[in-house]
């Protein structure tokens, strides 16, 4: 690119001529780490690029088949290039060196001269010598141009092979499983990602990976690819068996680009490898090597974090500066095909002496292990599958050389008897890296709090620490919110950044200012534009005190999915319809219509825990029509969406029974009428029992009743799910209109003062005074409010509407229902199986292939 | 595959929910989320959630991050950028971006 003008000529003259070879990630972070630095005008960089664009963004290449385009792949862009006066050529591959004259040529016959040359060429993945290895649709996965040849080439086949079972062929097997091909992985070891893992971990991660449908072949040296009968091509394996395939991509490693080296005479390693000293000089001392072309103590680091170690050194040995690569840390977390895998240090327990300690447990699909140093007093290396929550802390221990706890075992075993040995923020060194992707040390984090970033958001920015794989994210906080406690910094308990509240006084100030939407409440108590944190709270906190139609124009953008669609919605996008069951007692007739309507629109039927009939698999178009003919049965919604009255349980009592001492069927049929539609902080249980024998099962619920010879006992806040709670026992022997009035008190005191989606057992036992309290409150009227909240209950009682009903009466309510605004099409994602003469979600691997994927342009943005 | 990009009308103004979404289809079986905020702006990026894998992002909870535009998906709350369909909460996802405008009251998607 000769097109620098007079002056610049001039200027260039006193400049250093900086030439760097390949603009991968490595060479592009050379380039902004010399362009970033003080001293930049000293130097006139040119980019020398074989590829047809810019640096772009190779660790998460596979991210493309999820959406992300190649210009959102991009590290950099001309402008930018531009704007740091760097230099740059594309398609210049460069053919010749002279060392002498100190320039180098590109094919297109350009010659640039430099003062220091870099090498930043990488490397290429390794074809295994196979005969038939260059047959069409044998590909390899390194390049955004790779991607489109491979998705090109997975719209026209069936069945995919990966060859190398190592980390990126497990990432290239990842994504042809995405791209809808039957998917298997052929590798030559015994076991995968045999550099990371052990042969256990290895073990665990196949049977992991297999049960998602990816299948895995190892011990397999693959002689000759030919023809195949079914498919594309034959791998036919030195054991005598063979595989056919559509696809085949090869992933057996890679090796460095080194062969500018080779042919101009730099020193090489004995098997490829540009040498590199400390200060990443190769043989001659005006050229460097960094990344995955070179060579350091006849170690090349296949990792972009080395490679950034070393463009961080190199630069800083042009300016001048002595710092020195001193090797890297090759742990690894990552997830591959949703399967969590870590790798720390010495993984293989190879240093002598070494001792192990391993937790497996098979029924969770776990395995860990640790290797300590001889004495146990310092961590080496560890191994995680199935769990990676430990690899944060066992890092730290590893690379900070902090000394381990007296049992190290507890490190890695499941903390079943208390707390495990936290690694507090405390405890680690200033010298601690928190963040490895952009070497972000405790002490860096602390010098940026006392300059006063005093915000987590400030504080990532100016360190850029999380920002890169985020792995770090956790101990980041905690380091932050133990430094900001030790100056004394209150950390802030505020629903969200849009309101400097909590629930209960965003419930004070719309009950006080009678506050009637969102918008009013954010313009005056708040900022911004809410979030998902805020919105939803509001919105029930509008619901619990004024009861309107929750579709109304102000209160759509609350709602979340379950609520805005008044249905749940399940894993696959669709949605289940669950008809109001009071108190579990149904007519033929009404049970004939739920089967009908099952029939007709193939829903998948259950019987709930709650005594109703759960119809899913229902596409969002369908809602309304389906509700419809519910609706004209004489059903209503059951509110199975809300944060409100779900059912309550009953046993048929003394109508029935021959121990039923009261009438339960009736009551809890008069409290599911008289509570549904009731909009809480969380969902709310009830269940009313015609005797102790409890057949309701009462006591695991919101509101328990238990009818007993003289009346009703009232218990509270009981609990059952993940963390269950017996209930309290509130009241006895009350007749039904003091039961409830309770009853009216209790959920009512509870909607106005507990927090964020806190049920009403965690909230009892967080109630100062707890259960005392509340019952001086409820029952003894010790705030005199109960007035209040008797007439606030009979307010939202009085206001109920179905809202099924409402909606399907409204056109304009129904249009919302669409799949599409602009087609009467489906998602064509939306696919069933059949399992026990029912349907369920189609898994990913019974789909159909090709339609679902976004296809994206890879011509666009190129840098012309 | 061409690098010609359209302008696709897909639906009216008032089709739009104020600060949420909706859901067209372009390009055959292309589904795109389309967002309309402070009633002036309006975004648009890919339907699919690559993490919950549905095609969802049209039924999430818009909201802003310090200023950054976005919506929540409503399968397990990621938020995505309105802005640039970048994930806020995973730096390694993003989901396709849109460029979107209105014409005439006509709702028109770049693709």
């Amino acid at each position: 690119m000769n097109t620098s003008v007079v002056t610049s000529e001039k200027q260039s003259s006193t400049k250093q001529k900086i030439v760097v070879i390949g603009n991968g990630m490595v060479g592009h972070h050379f380039v902004e780490q010399l362009c970033l630095s003080a001293g930049a005008q000293d130097y006139d960089i040119t980019v020398l690029s074989a590829e047809s664009r810019l640096a772009y963004d190779r660790v998460h290449l596979s991210s493309y088949f999820s959406g992300k385009s190649a210009a959102e792949l991009a590290l950099t862009t001309p402008e930018h290039y531009h704007k740091l006066g760097v230099k740059f050529e594309l398609d210049a591959k460069v053919v010749s060196l002279n060392k002498n004259d100190k320039t180098v040529t590109t094919a297109g016959n350009k010659s640039f001269s430099y003062d220091k040359l870099v090498l930043a060429t990488g490397s290429y993945p390794f074809v295994p010598p196979i005969e038939g290895n260059d047959r069409q649709h044998c590909l390899v996965y390194r390049t955004i141009e790779d991607l489109a040849a491979i998705e090109h080439s997975a719209r026209q086949g069936k069945v995919g092979v990966v060859v190398g079972g190592g980390l990126l062929g497990l990432e290239a097997a990842n994504a042809i499983k995405q791209l809808g091909l039957e998917t298997h992985v052929v590798e030559f070891a015994p076991q995968l990602m045999g550099v990371q893992l052990d042969k256990s971990g290895g073990q665990l991660l196949r049977s992991m990976i297999e049960d998602l449908g990816v299948q895995v072949h190892t011990e397999k040296a693959t002689k000759i690819i030919t023809d195949g009968q079914d498919c594309n091509h034959k791998m036919e394996f030195a054991d005598g068996t063979h595989l056919e395939t559509d696809l085949i991509l090869f992933s057996a490693g890679i090796r460095p680009y080194d062969n500018l080296a080779r042919e101009f005479d730099l020193a090489l390693g004995e098997r490829g490898g540009i040498v590199v000293d400390n200060h990443c000089q190769t043989s001659d001392q005006d050229i460097y090597a960094i990344g995955e072309c070179a060579l350091w103590n006849n170690f090349i680091f296949g990792l972009v974090a080395p490679g950034y170690q070393m463009a961080k050194v190199a630069a800083a040995h042009i300016k001048g500066e002595d710092k020195q690569f001193t090797g890297a840390d090759m742990s690894t977390k990552l997830k591959l095909m949703g399967v969590d895998v870590g790798s720390i240090g010495d993984a293989h327990g190879k240093t002598p002496q070494a001792r192990c300690y391993t937790y497996e447990n098979q029924v969770a699909q776990t395995y860990k292990k640790i290797v300590v140093s001889p004495d146990g007093k310092h961590l080496l290396g560890a191994v995680l599958v199935g769990d990676t929550e430990d690899y944060d802390s066992l890092l730290q221990y590893a690379l900070n050389g902090i000394e381990l706890p007296e049992m190290p075992e507890s490190l890695i075993l499941p903390s079943l008897l208390g707390e495990k040995p936290a690694l507090g923020a405390e405890s680690l060194p200033d010298s601690a890296t928190i963040c490895s992707c952009h070497n972000v040390t405790k002490g860096d984090i602390i010098t940026a709090i006392d300059e006063g970033n005093t915000e987590l958001k400030q504080l990532t920015a100016c360190t850029k620490a999380s920002t890169g794989c985020g792995g770090c994210s956790a101990l980041l906080k905690n380091v932050f919110e133990t430094e900001l406690g030790k100056r004394g910094v209150e950390v802030k308990k505020d629903l969200c950044q849009h309101f400097a509240y909590n629930r209960t006084e965003l419930f004070h100030i719309i009950k006080a200012e009678q506050i009637k939407t969102f918008e009013q409440l954010i313009s005056k108590h708040g900022s911004g534009l809410g979030c998902e944190i805020c919105k939803p709270t509001v919105a029930s906190i509008l619901a619990s005190a004024w009861n309107d139609y929750i579709l109304e124009d102000a209160h759509i953008p609350l709602q979340d999915t379950n609520d805005i669609y008044l249905g749940n919605m399940q894993k696959d996008g669709t949605y289940s319809v669950v008809p109001r069951i009071p108190g579990g007692e149904i007519t033929p007739d009404k049970l004939i219509v739920i089967g009908e309507v099952a029939k007709e629109y193939n829903l998948y039927t259950k019987i709930t825990g709650g005594q109703r009939i759960d119809l899913f698999g229902a596409r969002l178009e369908q809602l309304p029509e389906i509700w419809k003919r519910l609706i004209d049965a004489g059903m209503e919604t059951g509110h199975a969406y809300g944060k409100s009255l779900r059912t309550v349980k009953s046993c048929v009592g003394d109508t029935w029974c021959r121990y039923g001492v009261q009438d339960s069927m009736s009551m809890a049929i008069f409290l599911e009428e008289r509570y549904k539609g009731l909009r809480s902080p969380h969902k709310l249980k009830f269940a009313v029992s015609g005797c102790t024998r409890e057949c309701a099962e009462a006591q695991s619920k919101d509101i328990g009743v238990i009818a007993t010879e003289h009346g009703w006992n009232l218990y509270v806040s009981g609990n059952g799910g993940m963390k269950p709670r017996h209930a309290d026992l509130f009241a006895t022997d009350l007749d039904d209109k003091t039961l409830v009035q309770y009853i009216d008190r209790y959920l009512m005191f509870y909607i106005r003062m507990a927090d964020r989606l806190q049920r009403t057992s965690v909230w009892l036992e967080n109630l100062e005074g707890g259960l005392e309290y509340a019952k001086s409150v409820v029952i003894d009227n010790h705030l005199g409010i109960n007035d209040e909240l008797e007439a606030q209950m009979q307010a939202i009682v009085a206001s109920y509407q179905c809202e099924w009903k409402t909606t399907i009466e409204n056109p304009e309510k129904v249009k919302r229902f669409r799949q599409f605004v602009n087609s009467g099409k489906s998602d064509s994602n939306v696919q069933f199986v059949t399992e026990r003469a029912q349907i369920r979600p189609a898994r990913e691997e019974e789909k159909h292939p090709g339609e679902r994927i976004p296809t994206i342009d890879i011509t666009e943005n190129r840098p012309v | 595959m061409a690098n010609n990009k359209n302008w696709h009308t897909v639906c009216h103004k008032q089709d739009l929910i104020a600060d949420a979404g909706i859901c067209a289809l372009i390009n055959r079986d292309e589904q795109v989320a389309i967002f309309l905020i402070n009633n002036e702006q309006v975004y648009s990026i890919a339907n699919w959630d690559p993490i919950g894998r549905a095609n969802v992002l049209s039924r999430g909870i818009t909201g802003d991050e310090q200023g950054e535009i976005f919506v929540a998906s409503p399968l397990y709350k990621q938020r995505y950028s309105l802005t640039s369909g970048h994930c806020l909460d995973d730096d390694s996802i993003t989901v396709r971006h849109y460029p979107t405008r209105i014409e005439n009251e006509q709702v028109q998607i770049l693709a």
